[in-house]
């Protein structure tokens, strides 16, 4: 069975292609699409790219969409308004990082969009030292 | 006289020549207070219009404005993007088939531009964007006599103004009273678009 879709999208190129190996290691199995940077090589995000990156890794179960900064997020809520099928298609109000590695751990462990989603949110407030 | 194909490519010529020329001062301002790369994003959004439209013959001002707005999307890289972008989107659709518009018709297909910049920004009037500068603009344009002057001095007042208020949004609304005393660079690309608007009302004598 297929897993929810997870696209990382960042300003730039070198933190998406960077993030992607890293998800793509722990979970070989979950679709991961990356969207950064300009065609050019400056830094950026634009809708069209995040709308293929989206398209690319698209089932029915879903696909979560993380974002780094500023014009992110307004590029990516155009790239979905720009998708034929837009209803399970969500962005994921958490950290890139961490929110994208909880996303790959329960996408791979076969769970639906909205449990990824929660999963991923929950990432703000996950603690990396012991208090 | 109406405003007919060659009015606008000249509008986005001229808009794209005075973005190259202050490149390094829209920048600037982004820098204070953003992430310093709307002059370079911008011109880079206006070289790829320009280019684009150069090249093309289009059936009416609705498959143009298409064109660019699709063109910014997909090539400015900031938030400017997506926020001309749908601005040039929205005008598109209310030109549809329109070879030529009268001032009536363009100044109404300019206001579904506001109204999809803020829609897509999620930003009302007061926030320090370039919707300070399009909102009063829109509302001066729709219901007095004006002159070409008249466009560019309330532009250029707007643009100012935006100095005194306080960053609700983007980049610069992390900074929140520290982004007061910056004009914001949207309000300032703003201006440029609508100074080259006055620019071409007043050459093709459109006010008669």
């Amino acid at each position: 069975m297929k897993s929810v879709g997870i696209v990382l999208v960042s300003h730039s190129r070198e933190i998406v292609l960077g993030l992607q190996k890293l998800l793509h290691q722990l979970q070989p199995n979950v679709p991961i699409a990356i969207a950064g940077g300009m065609d050019d090589g400056s830094l950026g995000t634009n809708a069209l790219d995040i709308q293929k990156a989206i398209e690319s890794v698209y089932s029915e179960r879903g696909v979560v969409v993380f974002i780094d900064l500023g014009s992110a997020r307004i590029n990516a809520e155009m790239a979905i308004e720009m998708l034929e099928n837009q209803n399970n298609v969500v962005i994921a109000d958490a950290p890139l990082v961490e929110g994208a590695f909880v996303a790959v751990v329960e996408a791979g462990c076969g769970r639906g969009l909205h449990e990824v989603v929660e999963a991923s949110e929950k990432a703000k407030t996950m603690k990396k030292l012991q208090t | 006289m109406a405003f007919g194909m060659d009015q606008m490519k000249k509008w986005l010529l001229l808009f794209s020549e005075k973005v190259k020329e202050q490149k390094e001062y829209l920048t600037e301002l982004d820098r204070a207070i953003g992430d310093g790369d709307h002059g370079i994003n911008m011109d880079r959004g206006c070289q790829a219009v320009i280019q684009k439209i150069s090249a093309a013959n289009y059936a009416d001002l609705g498959e143009l404005l298409k064109d660019v707005g699709m063109t910014f999307v997909a090539t400015v890289g900031g938030a400017s993007g997506p926020l001309y972008g749908t601005a040039f989107l929205k005008a598109s659709a209310a030109l549809k088939d329109k070879k030529e518009a009268d001032l009536k018709e363009l100044i109404q297909a300019l206001s579904e531009s506001l109204e999809g910049i803020k829609a897509r920004g999620k930003a009302k009037a007061g926030d320090k964007t370039m919707i300070d500068v399009w909102e009063p603009l829109m509302e001066f344009l729709k219901k007095e006599e004006f002159k070409a002057k008249d466009i560019v001095s309330l532009a250029k007042k707007c643009m100012e103004h935006t100095q005194e208020l306080e960053a609700k949004k983007g980049r610069a609304a992390y900074l929140g009273k520290r982004s007061i005393g910056h004009i914001d660079p949207g309000a300032a690309s703003s201006y440029l678009l609508f100074a080259s608007f006055a620019e071409i009302l007043d050459e093709g004598d459109l006010f008669l």
